[in-house]
């Protein structure tokens, strides 16, 4: 089959309508979580929809359907404890991986069922996903991307400082609530896509990636939601391409191509904040003293030297010492 | 009319008693300064007045509206304690200002003109104009809390509440905090500021109301930082105090969790 004909199968474009939908809202849910430091929440609620896919196997519901119910109770379960508990989050957390994957594991096993057939389920089988399915995944994923931008101030408001949005009269645990079930929908979302254990890859990578090199919320949002469409759909072509030579499973390779891009930029986010922190202006007031530098370098744009702002003139860092010009000389500052 | 007005109000956290016989009426345009010790409830008070712990008795009413029906947020202005304004994902200073308007703004509209005059207004009184694009977290820990001030500044409110605003500010910095509070006062606006030390503020404060253990020790001129912690003071009011100072068993009220359910707050 010929690379053409591979992308024009009807199996190969549901495969990438799911991959740009869910590259494009995972990242969204994921910027929040990572602002509140709950990186790993995506992995929990992950591990919670475990059982909710065994159930539908049990049961022979939709296993889409059944994830969703119980990945947003699982997700409603971490809000209260995160809520009630100050700064217990993270145990809360690792008492439903443990609970949800265990669960998941014992359940297929009641039903009958192969452990293989759960496995499509944990790591991805999106070349197999049925049009019922796309059209799930898209409509759940542009939910996901209308609310996650649409009321970004008062998510940004609320996860940067819950205190004050409350003083400013947000219902702060409404927002937290619908974090919180967002999450739980973009889990299962992109569960066909990379699977529930990768899931939280697709989530927090792009987002990691996308602020070594923004200043700013929104800028970190829009790059991030840029990275994990390129990722996702990258890694779906990439695999498809190298599964004429080899065994190449989607799931993990949209997962490494994300990691890729952020092992690409991490030398330039430090290598960009370094830079940043030399040519910070010196706060401190010029000496009084004047202590003339005694060399014959000319300081000057493009001179070699860190430029850095001081009060009210340039000082040039030169080994350790900081030149200001004065005159036909540089003094020590 | 008074713009906050307390009567008998009493704060209980995991059932301890920790605010009690609260009386206290803030009139327009003063500027009043809540002083006392770690663990003397000042902090707790400004929680209570902005809604964030219920009262186990009493009554607040702030303009006027008792605050369970109070929904003006607007004119409030609340600068919490903090020790930054940075959070996990990158933020200018500009969108953490811009936060502040959301008590102004409708939901799912953009900033309008008004909004965006009323940002960049806050961010130039607190003297970051030029770094108002940059990262919160490459600001040094005083200009942080500058930020955290525009914030409050940015929806125009009435009255402040500022919980510790110069803790582990330099003092140039302090001077800075202490500029934009004067013109907030020239404008009008009524300030209640929690303080461990004055220091440049002193100038500014009108009023000091000194918390001990849980009441109001002292209330009425300024007094110097080192006074509040006199055994003598409130002794006027007829209450019995110790010489107590800050042990090393005392926290702040905040409960402290041992399990994931325990310790609701």
């Amino acid at each position: 089959m010929t690379p053409v004909e591979l992308f024009s199968e009807p199996f190969m474009q549901r495969a990438l309508l799911a991959a740009l939908f869910t590259g494009l809202a995972a990242p969204v849910i994921g910027t929040y979580l990572v602002q509140r430091r709950l990186a790993l929440m995506g992995d929990g609620l992950g591990h919670v929809a475990v059982t909710g896919v065994a159930v539908g196997l049990l049961t022979g519901y939709s296993p889409t359907w059944t994830a969703v119910v119980v990945a947003i109770l699982g997700a409603i379960a971490i809000e209260v404890v995160r809520e009630r508990g100050n700064t217990n989050g993270d145990v809360a957390l690792a008492l439903l991986f443990y609970g949800g994957l265990a669960g998941g594991v014992l359940l297929t096993g009641l039903g009958g069922r192969r452990a293989a057939e759960l496995q499509q389920y944990l790591f991805g089988s999106i070349t197999t996903i049925s049009d019922g399915d796309v059209v799930v995944t898209m409509v759940l994923a542009a939910l996901v991307i209308v609310v996650g931008v649409g009321l970004s101030p008062q998510l940004f408001a609320v996860a940067q400082d819950p205190e004050f949005a409350r003083v400013a009269g947000l219902r702060v645990r409404f927002y937290n609530l619908i974090v919180a079930v967002l999450a739980a929908v973009t889990v299962t979302v992109a569960m066909r896509t990379v699977g529930l254990l990768l899931v939280s890859a697709l989530m927090v990578v792009p987002v990691a990636t996308s602020q070594q090199l923004t200043r700013s919320f929104r800028a970190t949002l829009v790059a991030a939601m840029a990275l994990g469409t390129l990722a996702s759909v990258g890694g779906l072509v990439i695999s498809a391409f190298a599964s004429y030579q080899a065994t190449v499973a989607p799931g993990p390779t949209i997962v490494l191509l994300s990691l890729a891009g952020f092992v690409i930029t991490w030398p330039l986010g430090v290598w960009l904040r370094h830079r940043a922190r030399l040519r910070r202006p010196f706060a401190d007031e010029a000496p009084d003293e004047h202590t003339v530098s005694d060399h014959d370098h000319d300081h000057g744009p493009g001179c070699g030297h860190v430029a850095v702002p001081h009060d009210d003139h340039v000082d040039y860092v030169h080994d350790g010492h900081r030149h200001a010009p004065h005159g036909t000389h540089y003094d020590e500052h | 009319m008074p713009v906050i007005e307390v009567q008998d109000g009493a704060v209980a956290i995991s059932g301890r008693p920790v605010l009690r016989g609260i009386d206290l009426c803030v009139g327009r345009g003063e500027f009043v300064a809540l002083m006392g010790a770690n663990g003397s409830g000042k902090s707790t008070l400004v929680r209570a007045l902005t809604g964030l712990r219920p009262l186990s008795r009493g009554a607040i009413t702030l303009f006027g509206t008792p605050l369970e029906d109070f929904h003006e947020w607007h004119r409030i202005g609340f600068v919490p304690q903090r020790s930054g304004a940075a959070s996990g994902v990158p933020a200018s200073v500009r969108e953490v200002v811009s936060s502040g308007r959301l008590t102004r703004r409708r939901l799912l509209r953009p900033l309008g003109a008004t909004d965006r005059r009323a940002i960049d207004d806050a961010i130039e009184l607190v003297g970051l104009g030029d770094r108002a694009r940059d990262g919160v977290s490459t600001l040094s820990g005083g200009q942080q809390q500058r930020v955290l001030i525009a914030r409050a500044l940015a929806a125009d409110p009435e009255l402040f509440f500022l919980d510790e605003p110069t803790a582990g500010v330099d003092l140039p910095n302090q001077k800075v905090l202490t500029d934009a509070l004067a013109s907030l006062k020239e404008r009008g606006a009524t300030i209640v500021l929690v303080a461990h030390e004055l220091g440049p503020l002193a100038a500014l404060v009108e009023r000091a109301v000194v918390m001990r253990d849980g009441r109001v020790a002292y209330d009425g001129e300024p007094i110097p930082d080192h006074a509040v912690h006199e055994p003598w003071l409130g002794e006027a009011h007829g209450h019995h105090h110790h010489a107590r100072h800050e042990s090393a068993h005392e926290h702040d009220h905040a409960p402290h969790v041992r399990s994931p359910l325990e310790g609701r707050p």
